[in-house]
């Protein structure tokens, strides 16, 4: 790997536009695999979910999962997709030593679902989103290198091969080229896969797990000089799993590319490996247009038709689409077009839709995600989603608030706790004693201790100037290190001073 | 009781049920044949003499405990080795697997040991599948029973073998280009090619997806009906198996009638190139056909001519993507894994060892088909002239109920005759690929001897997809005809083997 100087993204972007197309490699949740029998559940011990057919033994033949095809269907109808009336599976033949026929069954020119689109929103601006295709395929084995400092094959003494993931069924969504305003680019690529994660969610298909690799993004990014109609070479930075590092692969081959096209010398079309630690990218195998898969229809299949009939009655059974859903919720909860845009933008949309299930307040369930939350989340370099909170513990926190068990105060250092992973609110709150004092006796004493302390003030109230009894309740409060129950307080000073 | 040996399965069926012969009896009768003659005929690969009379005794256990058992039980049967089978060796004839054995039956074999059939051991093929003698085999030549100088037909050249040297009366091919029918014309005996899908691949080492289809071989053709009944049906774990009911193929073949039936000879099957005496027997035998009632009529397929070309372009291209998958990581030989070579290195070097000629070369005819630039002209458009084949066919089939031909235009030729002639190998296969190309059923039938060389002619009659019945009504007419002729069976022609121990 060459060191070449990476540019910073402004002046990368001040000469270039930046061209994305995005593949994103869905695993589905169906209890089999796409074209047999054997079970998909993820962390089974290694080569104990496979049988002759997906571990491609001599005789076998696969048989497609009915199942996997009807969620192909669905997103692709979510995608606003056409559903191929008649389609076929290709063989895509190449070597690689976790992939047991040496060729994989996926589909060729004949996807089951093609010309869709979908939307974005970032900052508020909506992005369309052009899908090229929506296609089945299967995944492949999972190679463990053993031995080398770094887990890649060089310097490995030897390589394990675990064939349970061979054979899950994948969905392959492609989209065609992404050109937005350059500045956007990388924020258009987070938040479209963020979006088919909701998306993908809410068809109840995959788990999307994208620490699990159940959805994976490869970022294809080419540079073009301002107002050059041809199109850069490419790269395709594989298997990316967060939408944060999304943004950021796009972002560093964007700042690599002009680096390198500054310098007079060419982008080579290759794979890369995105580095979540450095936040680089490296080169991988280099591509180049020889690559010759020899793609032809699987004999071993027959065509897959899915009737007109069905795919209607699929289409019923599709959920509200997300931006639909989107301004129905806005509506429900009252929130401004700004306030809709934080949650959004802030990937808070479906745990505050949880939340708020949950009997929090709309406004209560967005203060707490967008900031305490957020923050921790921000710092940690996290999803907010994997923080260790989930809605059920930020209901619970709030209905302590609303029982006057805790004030905003307190509950933010609950929810510290959480995301330590000290144990669940109640015994956080024991741990660390946080519970609001509005117990009258030890109330009053602090009252008592405090008018004690500053008789001027108490002089002011009695000549006539009631406001300034605030800083007696001050006193109270710093007194009871914040966990006394301030309107109480108020009340029982109230009462004491005779106001 | 007799030689045991040289009953058919319907024979040995009945003696079964009147007691007079047990299954453990008539298996070992047939693995007393197999040491004697195989060393002459090599027709077996492996003999599974244990597992064969464990099936028998289990049989016989059966039928004294008074269970219902099907016409075929304790039958004993010789297996293709491109058929998986638990448990036993399964090479393809290839030296790429040997030693393997999988975990796993095939459906064909899951079926054979449901109805009881005793399985005696794996015959001889050429690797996997790929030829027309048996002499591309990486374990030696099989040897025809009627000239030990001459192959038997291939690739299913054990199996064909095996049943005319009377080392089992049943026995099991697959047919891709003719690898059933051929055989069975070059040794006197009945071979089926079901309608692709009427039986299961499953289990069933592939060599082109889109062809292979197994089938059965016996000596005589209600032998072949049941045996076809058993195997036949649909199977969930084949994609492109036909769910519908298996033809009446055991009643069609002890109707043996064809009166009324209108037959059409295939014009562009016939002429230069094909042995007289081939011929003669195949004019003969639609003579026959006619007296006994059938309409005759000649039909022409014109894209038959393009259907050798578009096969050998089809087949080496499914085959070398099925093949990819032997590559010395999972199973089979590993050559050169002395931790100096890399794991492509110890790929290659397997390759190199495990492949012969013949693999080798429609690896890389198949490959370069595939790729792209070439893939539009060769394999695209072969599948065109498949398509316009299959349409000959239909056409065809608005005529008549059946097409027939001769099923090889020579005789058993003799081993090494053609073996640095590829092309001269691939045309055996004339008569047999357009059915293979079109997904319908055919097979040959024994129609007499050649008259130059005193070796067994086929007659090939085609029928529509899943109208397999039709095949079994013709072949069991002919078969009745012709040994009131003879006065007894082709088979009963064939020379005595010379015993060897």
């Amino acid at each position: 790997m060459t060191a070449a100087a990476v540019f910073a993204i402004e002046d990368a972007l001040a000469q270039y536009d930046p061209v994305l197309g995005l593949e994103v490699h869905v695993e589905l949740n169906t209890n089999s695999k796409m074209f047999c029998g054997c079970p998909t559940e993820f962390g089974a011990p290694p080569n104990t979910q496979t049988c002759p057919v997906c571990l491609g033994l001599p005789g076998a033949l696969p048989v497609v999962n009915a199942k996997a095809v009807e969620a192909a269907i669905k997103i692709g109808l979510a995608l606003n997709c056409e559903i191929a009336e008649w389609c076929r599976f290709a063989r895509k033949n190449y070597f690689y030593p976790d992939m047991p026929k040496n060729f994989q069954t996926s589909q060729y020119d004949e996807p089951i679902a093609f010309d869709g689109w979908t939307e974005v929103v970032v900052d508020g601006e909506t992005y369309r989103i052009e899908i090229e295709r929506a296609h089945m395929e299967e995944d492949t084995g999972k190679s463990t290198h053993v031995g080398g400092a770094t887990g890649r094959i060089h310097g490995a003494s030897h390589s394990l091969v675990d064939y349970n993931r061979a054979g899950i069924p994948l969905i392959e969504i492609v989209t065609r080229t992404i050109e937005v305003a350059p500045e956007k680019a990388a924020a258009v690529a987070r938040a479209y896969v963020s979006m088919l994660r909701d998306l993908l969610l809410a068809l109840d298909v995959s788990d999307v797990r994208m620490d699990q690799g159940s959805l994976r993004c490869d970022a294809n990014v080419s540079l073009k000089p301002h107002g050059s109609t041809v199109l850069g070479t490419r790269t395709e930075t594989k298997n990316v799993n967060s939408f944060r590092s999304v943004e950021r692969a796009v972002t560093y081959e964007i700042t690599r590319q002009a680096a390198v096209l500054a310098s007079g010398e060419k982008v080579l079309q290759e794979t890369r490996h995105w580095h979540e630690d450095t936040g680089v990218t490296t080169s991988g195998r280099e591509k180049s247009d020889a690559d010759d898969y020899r793609y032809f229809p699987e004999p071993d299949l027959v065509p897959v038709a899915p009737s007109r009939e069905w795919v209607e009655e699929l289409r019923g059974t599709l959920p509200e689409a997300p931006s639909t859903r989107r301004v129905r919720l806005q509506e429900e909860w009252g929130f401004t077009d700004l306030e809709m845009r934080d949650v959004i933008n802030g990937n808070a949309l479906e745990l505050v839709v949880g939340t708020v299930e949950l009997g929090v307040s709309a406004a209560a369930a967005k203060k707490w995600w967008l900031g305490e939350l957020a923050r921790a989340a921000n710092e940690s370099g996290l999803e907010l989603g994997s923080l260790g909170v989930g809605a059920a513990e930020v209901a619970e926190v709030q209905k302590l608030v609303d029982d006057g068990a805790l004030n905003d105060k307190l509950a933010r250092q609950v929810f510290d706790g959480l995301v330590k992973g000290e144990g669940t609110p109640a015994q956080i709150i024991e741990a660390r004693g946080l519970a609001l004092v509005s117990d009258d006796s030890a109330l009053i004493e602090a009252i008592d201790r405090a008018i004690a302390a500053n008789p001027d003030v108490v002089e002011k109230v009695n000549s006539g100037k009631p406001a300034a009894a605030g800083a007696l309740i001050g006193a109270v409060m710093k007194d009871l290190r914040g966990q006394g129950d301030a309107a109480k307080v108020r009340e029982l000073l109230d009462a004491k001073l005779g106001i | 009781m007799g030689d045991l040996i040289r009953k058919t399965a319907v024979e040995l069926s009945e003696l079964m049920t009147s007691g007079e012969a047990s299954a453990v009896e008539i298996t070992q009768a047939h693995l007393d044949r197999i040491g004697a003659v195989d060393g002459a005929v090599h027709a077996f690969l492996h003999v599974d003499t244990e597992g064969a009379l464990a099936q028998a005794a289990a049989v016989d256990k059966k039928r004294a405990a008074g269970e219902k058992l099907g016409p075929l039980a304790g039958v004993p049967l010789a297996l293709k080795d491109v058929l998986t089978q638990d448990g036993i060796p399964t090479t393809a004839g290839s030296k790429m697997l040997e030693g393997w054995k999988p975990p796993y039956d095939a459906t064909v074999v899951q079926r054979l040991k449901a109805a009881g059939v005793v399985i005696l051991g794996k015959t001889n093929m050429d690797e996997f599948a790929m030829g027309s003698s048996t002499e591309n085999s990486a374990y030696g030549t099989t040897h025809n029973p009627w000239d030990l100088n001459r192959i038997p037909g291939g690739s299913g050249g054990g199996s064909s073998a095996a049943i005319s040297a009377y080392e089992a009366p049943l026995a099991i091919g697959t047919d891709t280009g003719g690898s059933i029918r051929q055989p069975g014309a070059f040794t006197g005996t009945v071979g089926v090619k079901p309608t692709y899908g009427g039986t299961s691949r499953y289990g069933l080492i592939a060599l082109a997806s889109s062809l292979d289809t197994p089938g059965p071989c016996a000596r005589t053709t209600l032998d072949a009906a049941l045996l076809h009944e058993v195997i036949a049906g649909y199977d969930k774990r084949d994609s492109t198996s036909i769910n519908q009911p298996v033809p009446a193929v055991v009643d069609a073949a002890r109707r043996a009638d064809v009166a009324g039936l209108r037959i059409g000879v295939v014009k562009e099957l016939g002429g230069e190139g094909y042995q007289p005496g081939v011929e003669a027997r195949f004019h003969e035998a639609v003579e026959l056909l006619t007296k006994l009632g059938a309409e005759v009529v000649e039909v022409s397929c014109p894209h038959f001519q393009y259907a050798l070309p578009a096969y050998y372009l089809i087949l080496p291209s499914e085959a070398s993507s099925n093949l990819a998958k032997f590559d010395a990581m999972r199973y089979g030989l590993r050559v050169g894994d002395d931790g100096e070579n890399s794991a492509e290195r110890v790929m290659n070097l397997t390759r190199e060892a495990g492949f012969g000629a013949e693999v080798k070369r429609r690896i890389m005819l198949g490959t370069h088909a595939l790729s792209s630039g070439y893939y539009d002209a060769y394999y695209g458009q072969a599948q065109k002239v498949r398509t316009l084949i299959a349409r000959d066919f239909e056409k065809a089939y608005e005529q008549v109920d059946v097409l027939v031909s001769p099923a090889t235009p020579t005789t058993a030729f003799a081993i090494g005759d053609r073996v640095n002639d590829p092309i001269a190998m691939y045309k055996n296969d004339l008569c047999t690929i357009p059915s293979n190309l079109a997904g319908n059923a055919a097979a040959s039938f024994p129609c007499g001897l050649a008259d130059e060389d005193g070796m067994p002619v086929g007659f090939h009659v085609m029928a529509p997809v899943m109208r397999d019945e039709l095949l079994y009504q013709v072949g069991g007419a002919l078969e009745a005809a012709l040994a009131e002729q003879w006065g007894g069976v082709l088979m009963s022609k064939a020379p005595e083997l010379e015993v060897t121990r």
